[in-house]
């Protein structure tokens, strides 16, 4: 084998690569927390809303859960503009993101809900309360604590799955691996040095998600 | 320009809708090997086999598949083997889904109780006699849902593989795009031909899985 | 030469010690109670004498064969003295004959007809040969807790180990259970019951060892200990259950 591996070449490109980390945090952070806003909603309204939007919940639900990501970004990015719609590809990525993961939160956030007995609602109207009012106070943050993992991981998937943005061009972490090998012809060292820093990324999601439930879902309010 | 009619956007990419549903029943025929393999490393008592089977299961896990693809294709390819794209679809698809699969049985065989542990154990049976007998028979068992659940992971996972070049659903779906110019048709039959074909093996999932609590209830 | 020796068994969990020092020997054929208030170290000390937990200092031994940590160690040790379990704990996906016919072959190399005339025997002898194909749910909390007997029994072992056997069971399915223990007991069988059953410990038990905090507190025939306990501990446990 004649090839000899450059890891430091990478590193000639590190403003790119700080670029490409940089709006994969963006595409994450936007995404992620309008994302979880979705779920919430969407939660509420298979359990609690009005008749006739459960059934379009479920199927926005049903749809994106069965479709790849990478689908549902060209279908957004590509078709929509063929409708009218202008869309730079920075808010399609992180509008497909936020549509991702709005569909798997909704189903999470929803089997907490269900998991909250129906005794605590019926104590909530009891003292008068009206159902989203109930739902906001008493059931929302019980059910968050439930299922507070498994919505960190999910969010972690959507940060990882965000690397197939670059195929739209979106100048995230994948797009400046990309872009490295294609200058330095490295594309191994590139890429093996773009895993490396995505594992890092999810390892420190996972503690900062993890950080936020302490200090937001779990902790226990005196007054 | 040629005008192209609906017919012939939905025949083409149902031929190449084929390979979609090759390469998914080859990972997940794999993938289960490579899987059982991870997770009996995992969960066995020599603490050096548990490490590189949780060191293997977090790098998979922890990474995009995008980027194992990547390193999978062009790592090959340093070593001057000609890749064909198929073949880095399909080993980095089966290394992926084989942490997946592993994870999941991993879960299924903590949740047998401690008891069938005890009682195995003090009946003298030794340690791979409890896996083989008692425990991997009822942890498959409640597995079976999760495990066609995660087909339908399979199934979406291959999409990516459309970026190294493998010609299937979603590659397909880019080149008649670009032959067509209709992005919202071509996308929206892809997205529907993906949905025909997960979208059943959801439900059925989740039939297993009522079924399974059903019948558990005694 | 006592068939199960206990010498100055001591066990901790982090800093808390729960057996203090036992010693206890139990002679073949004996059939021993061991009473005492939750907490007191009488489960643990019986899941001590088959391995299912840890000793920190002292030593067991059971016809000669010692408590180690090998696996070796252990499986020999488990081959001499079987144990029934509170919970049942059958396995589910096993009809009940071959529940009772699987250890002996897989560990004993017994053959399938050996281990199935074994198992029939074993299952007639509970009163439940005709349960032979049937599954564990489909059974009462009763019958499965004397399948349970039937299957330690078909490894043939010297000494049985009952944890609290009946304490999971409805009141009126108690009875078929210490029903079959007595038969054993009467065949000869030697008995270490961890149990709550006073009437049952006073009929059939040679001795009875009082727990208490990790201690032998008291030890004795029934018609002694019952009828006249030594110490406040005794006094106080048996007003707690009259």
């Amino acid at each position: 084998m004649a090839y000899h591996f450059d890891f430091l070449a990478a590193f000639d490109y590190t403003d790119v690569l700080v670029k490409g980390v940089l709006t994969t945090v963006e595409l994450i952070a936007i995404g992620g927390v309008a994302g979880i806003a979705v779920g919430i909603f969407g939660a509420w309204a298979r359990t609690q809303g009005p008749r006739w939007l459960k059934p379009i919940v479920s199927g926005y639900v049903e749809l994106i859960r069965n479709t790849p990501f990478l689908v549902q970004l060209f279908f957004i990015f590509f078709g929509l503009p063929s409708l009218g719609v202008q869309i730079s590809e920075m808010q399609a990525a992180i509008l497909t993101m936020v549509i991702n993961l709005g569909a798997y939160s909704t189903e999470i956030v929803r089997a907490g809900v269900n998991a909250i007995s129906r005794g605590q609602m019926e104590a909530a109207l009891s003292l008068s309360m009206s159902r989203v009012q109930a739902f906001r106070h008493i059931i929302l943050r019980p059910a968050l604590q439930k299922i507070w993992p498994a919505l960190s991981s999910q969010i972690v998937i959507v940060m990882l799955g965000s690397a197939v943005c670059s195929q739209i061009a979106v100048e995230e972490l994948s797009f400046a691996a990309n872009f490295i090998q294609g200058r330095n012809f490295r594309a191994f060292e590139a890429y093996l040095l773009a895993t490396a820093i995505y594992l890092a990324m999810a390892i420190l999601l996972r503690q900062l998600l993890r950080l936020i439930g302490d200090k937001f879902i779990f902790a226990r309010r005196a007054s | 320009m040629i005008s192209f009619s609906l017919w012939d956007i939905v025949r083409n990419l149902l031929l190449a809708g084929r390979w979609t549903v090759l390469l998914s029943l080859a990972t997940f025929v794999l993938g289960s090997v490579v899987g059982m393999i991870i997770l009996f490393a995992r969960i066995s008592k020599r603490p050096a086999l548990q490490r590189a089977a949780k060191l293997y299961i977090e790098v998979f896990q922890g990474t995009p598949l995008l980027m194992q693809l990547f390193l999978i294709f062009f790592g090959l390819a340093l070593f001057g083997l000609e890749v064909p794209a198929w073949l880095a679809a399909g080993l980095a698809l089966t290394l992926w889904s084989a942490s997946f699969l592993a994870e999941i049985w991993r879960g299924c065989v903590d949740a047998i109780p401690r008891g069938q542990w005890e009682a195995s154990s003090v009946l003298a049976m030794g340690h791979l006699q409890q896996m083989r007998h008692i425990i991997l028979p009822q942890a498959l068992r409640i597995a079976i849902p999760p495990t066609v659940g995660f087909g339908v992971q399979v199934i979406k996972g291959t999409a990516v593989t459309s970026i190294i070049g493998f010609v299937e659903l979603s590659k397909a779906g880019t080149v008649i795009t670009n032959a067509t110019f209709m992005p919202f048709t071509v996308f929206a039959v892809v997205g529907l031909f993906y949905f025909a074909l997960c979208w059943p093996l959801s439900k059925y999932s989740q039939f297993l899985e009522r079924k399974f609590n059903a019948a558990h209830r005694h | 030469m006592p068939l199960i020796a206990i010498e100055d068994v001591k066990k901790r969990y982090g800093d808390n010690e729960v057996l203090k020092g036992i010693r206890l020997s139990v002679d073949a054929g004996e059939v021993i109670a061991i009473i005492g208030k939750s907490g007191s170290g009488k489960s643990t000390l019986l899941r001590c004498i088959n391995g299912l937990e840890t000793i920190d200092e002292g030593s067991i031994s059971v016809a000669g064969a010692y408590l180690g940590t090998s696996e070796l160690e252990l499986k020999t040790l488990r081959l001499k003295v079987g144990m029934i379990f509170q919970q049942f704990n059958l396995f589910p996906h096993l009809s009940v004959g071959r529940n009772v016919m699987i250890s002996p072959m897989i560990v004993k190399g017994t053959s399938e007809a050996e281990a199935r005339e074994l198992a029939k025997k074993n299952l007639e002898r509970v009163g439940l040969g005709m349960k032979f194909d049937a599954f564990p749910d489909q059974l009462s909390g009763g019958q499965q807790q004397r399948v349970a007997i039937a299957r330690a029994l078909s490894m043939q072992p010297q000494a049985l180990l009952c944890d609290e056997i009946t304490s999971a069971l409805d009141p009126e399915l108690v009875n078929e259970v210490l029903a079959v223990v007595r038969s054993l007991a009467d065949d000869g069988m030697t008995l270490l019951m961890v149990t709550h059953e006073m009437r049952f410990a006073r009929e059939v038990c040679d001795r009875v060892v009082f727990m208490h905090q990790g201690k032998v507190h008291e030890i004795g025939p029934p018609e002694e200990l019952f009828a006249n306990p030594q110490t406040p501990e005794l006094q106080q446990f048996l007003g707690m259950t009259h």
